[in-house]
């Protein structure tokens, strides 16, 4: 089986899009759900968020940040190459149906993983009011797909070069002051972004949904590596998430167990060489 | 010519000392002179005893029978009229409760050693003669087949030698199950395991990696959109169970499938030139006694650790691992702390675990399982300080095709129900085994429910 990469398109210095062929992934992916994929026999499996499916294609597409060993060999792959490893969907899809107004929240990269949902509400008829927050304007991502399924869309950046200084909490804040009620809010990217964002909607007793991305290797409910606890009880990520009730989350062990294998994967960044060079096709 | 020695021809193997630095096999295999030999003690007793320990009943005194006279090929063909994995079956099977317990010669002496002499035959076949195998002219029926460990191998290898066309699907990247992700590479060598499936992939079986039965295709779309006859559910007992008790998602805690999964099937043991990184500490508790808790002991050694503790509530003799597996252990520089049950991990102020409370137990009357309950020693807390823990208590069945598949029958632990006989399900034309039946038990009980599921499915297909 190949996984041919059909387009890749770079979004900013450091994020790119790929879109993938997997016709038997696609033909069952929903906003919300992962797939998890190796770059070659020597490569490790890494979990990417569905950004966006097309059936009829057969094709799915991911967005990749540049942050480790993985994601810098997927830089180096172009359109018409192949991927070792493709196994999806994964994951439960996020609980959209019933949803009249949501503010979905995407930082940064999980921008991309929130948009898929955004479309979909849109799609069922919701107003979707949409915060995206960006370090500054050259990372903005997506911002013609965000429009187009936004009733509002609010851009902001830390640094203000957009014009908007701030962060997403900031102007969720002003929304909910100003008097805007939510079903739900919907909260994607980094988690120390997704804690505060919880903290800021508990206030206002909104429902928070947020996507965890934790360390996992089959995505199947076998490692338990990704196990998050949410409610005082244990869930894996990979089969019961990647969706939680943000405001159950216990956000300092998250965080702590995203940071066990840092050390190596810094080393194996730092150290690893690419192999591509090495690859026939 | 009888080989009156009382004692098995010894297995050559690497030093303790240095086996537990590498991950090269720790046996190395009888050579063609010590497979002679050893062939020699069998009286080939007319009952049969040992075959009737067998699962999969292969057919022994008829194969060492060969092996005595010096025709290894031979042997390996008698062994292969039943047994799909000889080469695997050689090295992991427990022997000594299965087929060896049941030889004459063991009354007096020690048994015959049927596993070194399966081991050998097979590996001798490996190196010395190029199979040739045809693929069968199809019958027409298709069966899938829902994982590729050694329970599914076995239905799929009998099914396409009777014609059928099958195909295996396999949520990891690589096919093999267990016997890639669980069993470590010293004890059974991934090159042999490969090597199996290249065969099957020659009879004609279709292999399916990167596709999860229950979210990539339901089940009832294999009957619905893919066609399929039979389907034959062999997805393992792959959920880990793990303690409950507090710190147990503390960094450095692992489950057992996670720790064996990334030195195994993702070879951590040989990163960065793979890039999936294992992290192990100075001082490694593995928590329970079977198996999976040897082999998790083993691998933390020969990664690095200094101090590797097996940590079970029983005593020696209650642990459920295979006996050469736990003399290979100590050899190796496990430390057993028996009668010891963890009570909580204590993390340090960045999160990672840097001791574990324990307590001490005692043997009290037998349980339910025929082994005597092990009961808290009051007032006996005491630290372990440890930085790594590996918890290997066992698996449960995946759920994830229970949960995507109507009308098919489970009991509480979550295994499915299946008729012992012929692996039927409740749902029609569905069948099951191995471990997703079982919980958690060994290759050969897989490879023996394959092999009656792959009768059942046969005969019904064939009515």
């Amino acid at each position: 089986m190949a996984y041919k990469i059909l387009t890749k398109k770079t979004l900013n210095p450091q994020v790119f899009l790929m879109e993938i062929e997997a016709p038997a992934v696609a033909a069952k992916a929903e906003p919300g759900q992962f797939i998890i994929l190796r770059t070659d026999d020597k490569g490790e499996r890494v979990p990417f968020t569905i950004a966006d499916f097309d059936r009829e294609k057969g094709s799915v597409t991911i967005i990749v940040q540049v942050v480790g060993k993985t994601t810098k060999d997927l830089e180096k792959f172009e359109a018409g190459m192949e991927l070792q490893d493709f196994v999806g969907p994964l994951g439960m899809p996020t609980e959209l149906e019933g949803k009249k107004k949501v503010a979905v929240i995407g930082g940064g990269l999980g921008t991309a993983i929130a948009y898929p949902q955004a479309k979909k509400l849109h799609a069922m008829g919701a107003c979707v009011h949409l915060i995206a927050g960006f370090r500054s304007t050259e990372f903005i991502i997506l911002e013609e797909e965000l429009k187009e399924v936004a009733d509002k869309l609010i851009i902001t950046t830390d640094d203000g070069s957009n014009g908007l200084k701030g962060f997403v909490t900031d102007r969720l804040k002003e929304l909910l002051k100003s008097g805007e009620k939510y079903d739900e809010v919907i909260a994607i990217g980094p988690l120390v972004m997704m804690r505060a964002v919880c903290a800021v909607t508990k206030e206002y007793d909104i429902p928070t949904t947020v996507s965890m991305n934790p360390v996992m290797i089959d995505g199947t409910g076998m490692c338990g590596g990704c196990r998050v606890i949410v409610g005082g009880e244990t869930k894996f990520a990979c089969v019961d998430g990647p969706d939680f009730d943000g405001h159950k989350i216990d956000w300092d062990l998250a965080m702590n167990r995203q940071r066990m294998f840092k050390e190596l994967e810094q080393h194996s960044f730092a150290e690893g060489t690419c192999r591509l060079a090495d690859r026939k096709n | 010519m009888i080989n009156n020695d009382l004692k098995k021809t010894p297995m050559p193997e690497q030093c303790p000392s240095e086996r537990n630095k590498n991950f090269l096999e720790v046996t190395t295999g009888y050579t063609e002179e010590m497979a002679v030999n050893e062939a020699r003690r069998c009286l080939n007793c007319k009952t049969k005893p040992c075959m009737n320990g067998c699962p999969v009943h292969v057919k022994i005194p008829e194969f060492i029978a060969y092996v005595a006279e010096g025709k290894f090929e031979e042997a390996y063909l008698k062994i292969k009229e039943t047994n799909a994995l000889p080469a695997v079956c050689g090295r992991v099977c427990p022997q000594e409760t299965q087929c060896e317990s049941k030889c004459v010669r063991a009354i007096k002496g020690e048994s015959v050693g049927i596993g070194r002499l399966e081991r050998f035959v097979a590996d001798y076949h490996m190196k010395h003669v190029e199979d040739i195998i045809e693929k069968i002219p199809s019958n027409g029926k298709k069966v899938a087949v829902v994982g590729s460990g050694p329970s599914g191998l076995t239905v799929a290898g009998d099914l396409a030698k009777r014609g059928y066309e099958v195909t295996v699907y396999e949520a990891f990247h690589t096919a093999g199950g267990v016997l890639m992700y669980g069993i470590p590479e010293f004890r059974l060598p991934k090159d042999i395991v490969q090597k199996e499936i290249e065969n099957l992939k020659k009879l004609g079986v279709d292999i399916e990696t990167n596709v999860v039965i229950g979210k990539t295709i339901l089940l009832d779309e294999l009957f619905e959109d893919y066609g399929f006859d039979a389907v034959y559910i062999g997805s393992g007992a792959g959920l880990p169970s793990f303690m409950g008790i507090d710190g147990e998602s503390l960094n450095g805690v692992y489950s057992a499938n996670e720790f064996l999964t990334r030195i195994n099937l993702m070879k951590g043991y040989k990163f960065p030139e793979y890039d999936t990184p294992v992290y192990i500490g100075k001082s490694v508790a593995v928590l329970g006694g079977g198996n999976v808790a040897m082999d998790a002991a083993r691998c933390a050694k020969r990664l690095g650790a200094e101090n590797v503790y097996i940590v079970y509530r029983r005593g020696l003799e209650e642990l459920p691992a295979r006996a050469e597996e736990v003399m290979h252990a100590k050899e190796e520089g496990i430390e057993f702390k028996l009668l010891t049950n963890p009570t909580r991990f204590i993390g340090d102020d960045k999160g990672w675990l840097k001791e574990m409370e324990v307590v001490s137990m005692e043997l009290g009357e037998p349980d339910a399982s025929g082994r005597r309950r092990p009961v808290k020693i009051e007032g006996s807390e005491h630290i372990l300080p440890i930085d790594t823990a590996v918890i290997a208590i066992g698996q449960t069945p995946n759920p994830l095709i229970k949960k995507t598949t109507e009308g098919l029958d489970t009991n509480k632990k979550g295994c499915i129900i299946a008729d012992e006989e012929t692996g039927k399900t409740s749902k029609k034309h569905v069948y099951a085994g191995g471990d997703v039946v079982t919980g958690a038990a060994t290759v050969i009980l897989a490879m023996g429910a394959g092999k009656a599921a792959a009768e059942a499915i046969d005969k019904e297909l064939s009515e």
